[in-house]
């Protein structure tokens, strides 16, 4: 599913230029459910970013769904991207769309289906993460942890294989925060969709199949806690 | 019927129509952009209306003439300076075997009394032989018996107002007299011509009257001359062996021609066409530089939005799509109110100055060419900001 295998990874140029990844080493089976934690500006984004295809890879080796992504063009990584959902900090949905279109623009890049066959796959995501009361909502008449889910029926609309998640309960109460990512997760494994989700939440920990913990551009692997206990 | 099924997949394989809803959900900003491009095809009409117009109506009078071939004095440079040339030359013209008929006309700028408030003014006269066909119009033929007396004229209904209200003086049955050049004259008749650059009234008399009116004139000279021909005769190969035959003293026209020459002259006698290009030019860039900025703003707004959809695996092509997309929606809907706008200010442009100007499908695609340039050039111009958009730096 994912394998990466001694990534580095530079910014800047000359002078200024600065390792955020030293030989990092990560594999995700399908269906795994993997958390990334570790102190701000560690390097977690770097690395979500590579894998998701967004960034060209320097050094190391990075291998998604079965495509190398050392010396790929634009076209390929963009092609890859197609087949790998993702959900950022800020939900990012395009304010000018309503709920459902958010969604439908995940589902418009299914090929060979027909308009209605994808609107209709949109409402089912909305019913899924619990707002098919909200289908013509925009945006700015929803609250932070319905956005959030409204991103998440977007990510999956397109039927991804892996899901990047990039601290998705940043901007949410602990409440919805915690919604959020057990439907993630529900979700997730319903469509034997692998997830790697970097998250500073230590409240949510427990979601994962497998932790991992970033230090300084390196992954340390570490156990994975226990459910808080319910008070 | 073959064709059903596959606009039937077509329109199964469409999109959220991004475009559309970028644009309508944001009213505030879509409407500044309409005003923007409504008023820039506004001025573009009216600009480009004026200009065709008045070189329209330079020729209101030449268009009515009965006659495929025309002779002028090479000394006549515009229907407001016509010199005259000897009558024998129109004459001779007979000799030609394809010369069905000829007509000579006397043409001059008089000056006329309004009978209501005494002014003067000048106005076109025409003085013909009232037996002679003048206009392809055949009601002018009945009308014109009247000139016979001397001293009587018809008067053009569709001259400017400032002449005096001759029409309804006349219609309503009153004896309408005015004075050319100091001789009195009676209205006999009215006629439809039109006013045009030259002039802004017409009259028609007899060569009889003409000659009382204007002593000066030569006798035996006339302005133009026109030439009939048979039918199935062809204009060019007439007009080479007139040439040929006449000496120099004319000049030998076919209708078009006289009437090119005649839009020629006030074409390169006067900056009329290179002011209106020019204020046609100011509304172009004026909306360019609308569109430009409402479709830039429109991406930066949206940047963000755009490298979400780059992230999730949209083509740059297809997003570059979208903003063309919303530069063809404002040309169209940019358009419709301009054309509408232009339709009404033409109509009000014809009742006020009486000019020829009409919404003609050249124009009215020439203005939508225009208008299209405008929004898909600054679409152009405002998707080299999308290349700013990074799907790596959303997170
Ligand atoms: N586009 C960039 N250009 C230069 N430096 C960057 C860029 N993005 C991140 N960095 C730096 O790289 C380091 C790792 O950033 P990041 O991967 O975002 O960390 P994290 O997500 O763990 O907080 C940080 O020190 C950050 O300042
Ligand atoms: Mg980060």
């Amino acid at each position: 599913m994912v394998e990466v295998e001694g990534l580095c990874h530079w910014y800047g140029s000359g002078e200024m230029r600065r390792q955020v990844l030293q030989q990092v080493n990560l594999t995700i089976q399908p269906g795994e459910v993997v958390l990334l934690t570790g102190p701000s500006g560690c390097g977690k984004t770097t690395l979500l970013t590579l894998v998701g295809a967004l960034r060209q890879v320097q050094q190391g080796h990075v291998r998604v769904l079965g495509q190398d992504l050392n010396g790929s063009n634009r076209r390929q990584r963009q092609q890859l991207r197609q087949r790998i959902g993702m959900i950022f900090q800020g939900h990012n949905l395009l304010r000018c769309l309503s709920a459902e279109q958010n969604v439908q623009m995940g589902s418009d890049l299914l090929p060979n289906l027909g308009y209605r066959a994808r609107r209709d796959q949109a409402r089912e995501w909305l019913r899924a993460v619990g707002l098919g009361d909200h289908l013509d909502k925009l945006p700015h008449g929803l609250s932070g942890g319905q956005k959030q889910r409204v991103a998440i029926a977007r990510a999956l609309a397109a039927h991804p294989r892996l899901l990047l998640a990039d601290e998705p309960t940043a901007a949410l109460d602990k409440q919805s925060g915690r919604e959020v990512v057990d439907l993630l997760k529900r979700l997730a494994r319903e469509q034997h969709c692998a997830v790697l989700m970097v998250t500073h939440d230590p409240r949510i920990l427990d979601v994962a199949d497998r932790l991992v913990q970033m230090e300084d551009g390196r992954l340390i692997a570490a156990p994975v806690p226990e459910p808080e206990p319910a008070l | 019927m073959s064709g059903v099924p596959g606009l039937a997949a077509i329109w199964s394989r469409r999109k959220i129509p991004l475009a559309w809803l970028l644009l309508t959900r944001q009213p505030a900003r879509l409407a500044v952009a309409l005003a923007g491009i409504s008023f820039a095809g506004i001025l573009m009409f009216m600009q480009f209306g004026f200009r065709d117009g008045l070189f329209d109506a330079s020729v209101t009078v030449h268009k009515l003439f009965d006659a495929d071939l025309v002779l002028i004095s090479p000394r006549s440079s515009s229907s407001v300076s016509m010199a005259g040339f000897p009558r024998r030359r129109l004459v001779q013209t007979l000799a030609d075997p394809d010369v069905a008929g000829i007509t000579p006309v006397h043409w001059n700028l008089v000056i006329w009394r309004n009978p209501k408030d005494l002014s003067t003014r000048s106005i076109l006269a025409l003085g013909f032989e009232p037996g002679d066909p003048l206009f392809t119009d055949p009601g002018l033929a009945a009308k014109a018996k009247v000139l016979n007396q001397r001293g009587r004229v018809l008067f053009d209904e569709l001259s400017r107002p400032e002449f005096g209200p001759v029409a309804e003086w006349f219609r309503e049955g009153r004896t309408v007299e005015s004075e050319i050049g100091g001789k009195r004259v009676r209205v006999g008749g009215l006629v439809g011509l039109g006013v045009s650059f030259g002039a802004d009234g017409n009259i028609l008399t007899s060569s009889e009257t003409y000659q009382h009116l204007l002593p000066n004139t030569p006798p035996g000279s006339i302005e133009v001359g026109l030439i009939r021909l048979r039918p199935g005769s062809d204009p060019a190969v007439v007009i080479e062996r007139l040439k040929n035959s006449l000496p120099k003293d004319v000049n030998v026209f076919t209708k078009q021609g006289f009437m090119d020459f005649e839009k020629d002259y006030w074409r390169s006698s006067t900056a009329i066409g290179f002011i209106f290009t020019l204020g046609a030019a100011m509304g172009f860039i004026v909306g360019c530089v609308i569109v430009y900025q409402i479709l830039y703003s429109d991406v930066s707004d949206h940047l963000p939005e755009y490298a979400t959809l780059m992230a999730m695996g949209y083509r740059l092509p297809t997003l570059l799509g979208v903003v063309a997309r919303e530069g063809l929606l404002l040309a169209l809907l940019g358009y419709l109110p301009a054309y509408a706008a232009g339709q009404g200010l033409y109509s009000l442009v014809r009742s006020a100055t009486r000019l020829p100007v009409y919404m003609d499908t050249p124009r009215a695609v020439l203005v939508f060419s225009l208008i299209l340039v405008m929004c898909m050039g600054s679409a152009g111009m405002a998707m080299r900001r999308l290349g700013d958009a990074d799907p790596a730096e959303i997170f």
